[in-house]
């Protein structure tokens, strides 16, 4: 049987986690097929819709990468960012699906590995949980 | 403005388990200002039903309209021509609307998808505190302009009861006794002794005890 491909999107701050991923690329960790990525110029612009919406369209699970708590280019954005993915578990949880298809990770520039590490890692748990389509 | 939030999302399901074709209605007036009934959170019901439903294996049709109110019936007109076309409709205005809704479309399934809770304001950005208990007749001038009847858990009229406890209500560590809140602005103004002089007891009859109200203007009527 053939191994099941979570599709994931990536919301990601432009500041840090964006600057990341082009050290990642030029460290030659290529990120995962699976994985799209949105690039925002913060992440406390991002809404409850957008996180929704790449569930709607057909993703198996979403996440959001920006600055670390304390050093975020617009102070709080990533915080706020937090805050509104904990909203969208809840919402999950209500309508029966597994709140950990959605997570943020604090990033910094400088971190290429780590990138591509997130990146994987949510590919391996989702993987974990499977299709949101039973 | 009215202050509502929405419901548990595992109960709107459960409303419209048995439809395939959903309008969810929002409004523009305090429900879009308290972020639970505007266009954005029009937006997000839909799109929860949906990825519900995708969860089911099943699929549903949900439209999007936000009307510029729910509590007038010009507005609520303006589906007329499509309402026809759902096999439920959720309202996420406050209860007025979802009211409105069925009384203009009595074949209609409406839904009702927020709870309302009370009349308020914000305080903080996502948090609001209720003011007013809507009772008739407005007496805060009485209370340093602030209301004993929605903002003391005994509505008391004649000063705090004994579980006041440094500036707390007895009913939580959370809640200001409002009495306490009260007394201290009286201080303030040195205005005191106006909480002694004697006020006839307040008529509860233009509250909910004189049973449902309504108001007649006849130099608005047309
Ligand atoms: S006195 Fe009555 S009308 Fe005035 S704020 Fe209190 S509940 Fe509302
Ligand atoms: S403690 Fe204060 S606010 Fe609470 S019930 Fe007594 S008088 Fe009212």
């Amino acid at each position: 049987m053939d191994e099941f491909t979570p599709r994931i999107v990536a919301f990601c701050c432009s500041n840090c986690a964006a600057a990341a991923a082009t050290i990642a690329d030029g460290l030659q960790h290529v990120l995962p097929e699976n994985v799209k990525i949105i690039q925002v110029p913060c992440t406390g612009r991002i809404e409850v819709l957008h996180l929704l919406k790449p569930f709607e369209e057909g993703a198996d699970g979403v996440y959001v990468a920006g600055c670390q708590e304390d050093s975020c280019r617009y102070t709080s954005g990533i915080s706020k960012a937090a805050r509104r993915v904990a909203h969208v578990q809840k919402i999950l949880e209500e309508i029966a699906i597994e709140p950990e298809r959605i997570a943020v990770f604090n990033v910094s520039a400088g971190m290429g590995h780590a990138f591509t590490e997130i990146a994987r890692e949510m590919t391996r748990k989702v993987r974990e949980i499977g299709p949101i389509q039973a | 403005m009215i202050i509502a939030e929405a419901k548990p999302n595992s109960e709107l399901l459960e409303m419209v388990s048995d439809c395939s074709k959903v309008l969810v209605v929002g409004c523009k007036g305090c429900v879009t200002v308290c972020n639970v009934g505007g266009a954005k959170e029009v937006g997000v019901l839909a799109a929860t039903l949906k990825i519900a439903r995708r969860r089911q294996g099943r699929t549903i049709a949900v439209d999007e309209v936000t009307l510029e109110r729910q509590c007038d019936p010009e507005y609520v007109d303006e589906i007329k021509d499509r309402i026809g076309d759902y096999d439920a409709v959720i309202s996420i205005a406050c209860g007025v609307g979802p009211q409105f809704l069925s009384e203009r479309y009595p074949s209609a399934r409406v839904f009702p998808g927020v709870n309302t809770k009370f009349m308020g304001g914000a305080v903080a950005h996502g948090v609001w505190e209720e003011r007013c208990a809507g009772c008739g007749q407005c007496v805060i001038h009485n209370f340093g302009g602030i209301c004993p009847i929605a903002r003391c858990s005994k509505s008391l009229q004649n000063g705090p009861c004994g579980g006041s406890d440094h500036g707390k209500c007895e009913i939580s560590k959370d809640v200001d006794c409002i009495w306490d809140v009260i007394v201290r602005k009286m201080m303030s103004q040195g205005r005191l002794d106006e909480l002694l002089k004697f006020r006839p007891p307040k008529s509860w009859t233009t509250s909910r005890d004189g049973g449902p109200r309504k108001m007649i203007r006849e130099e608005l009527r047309i």
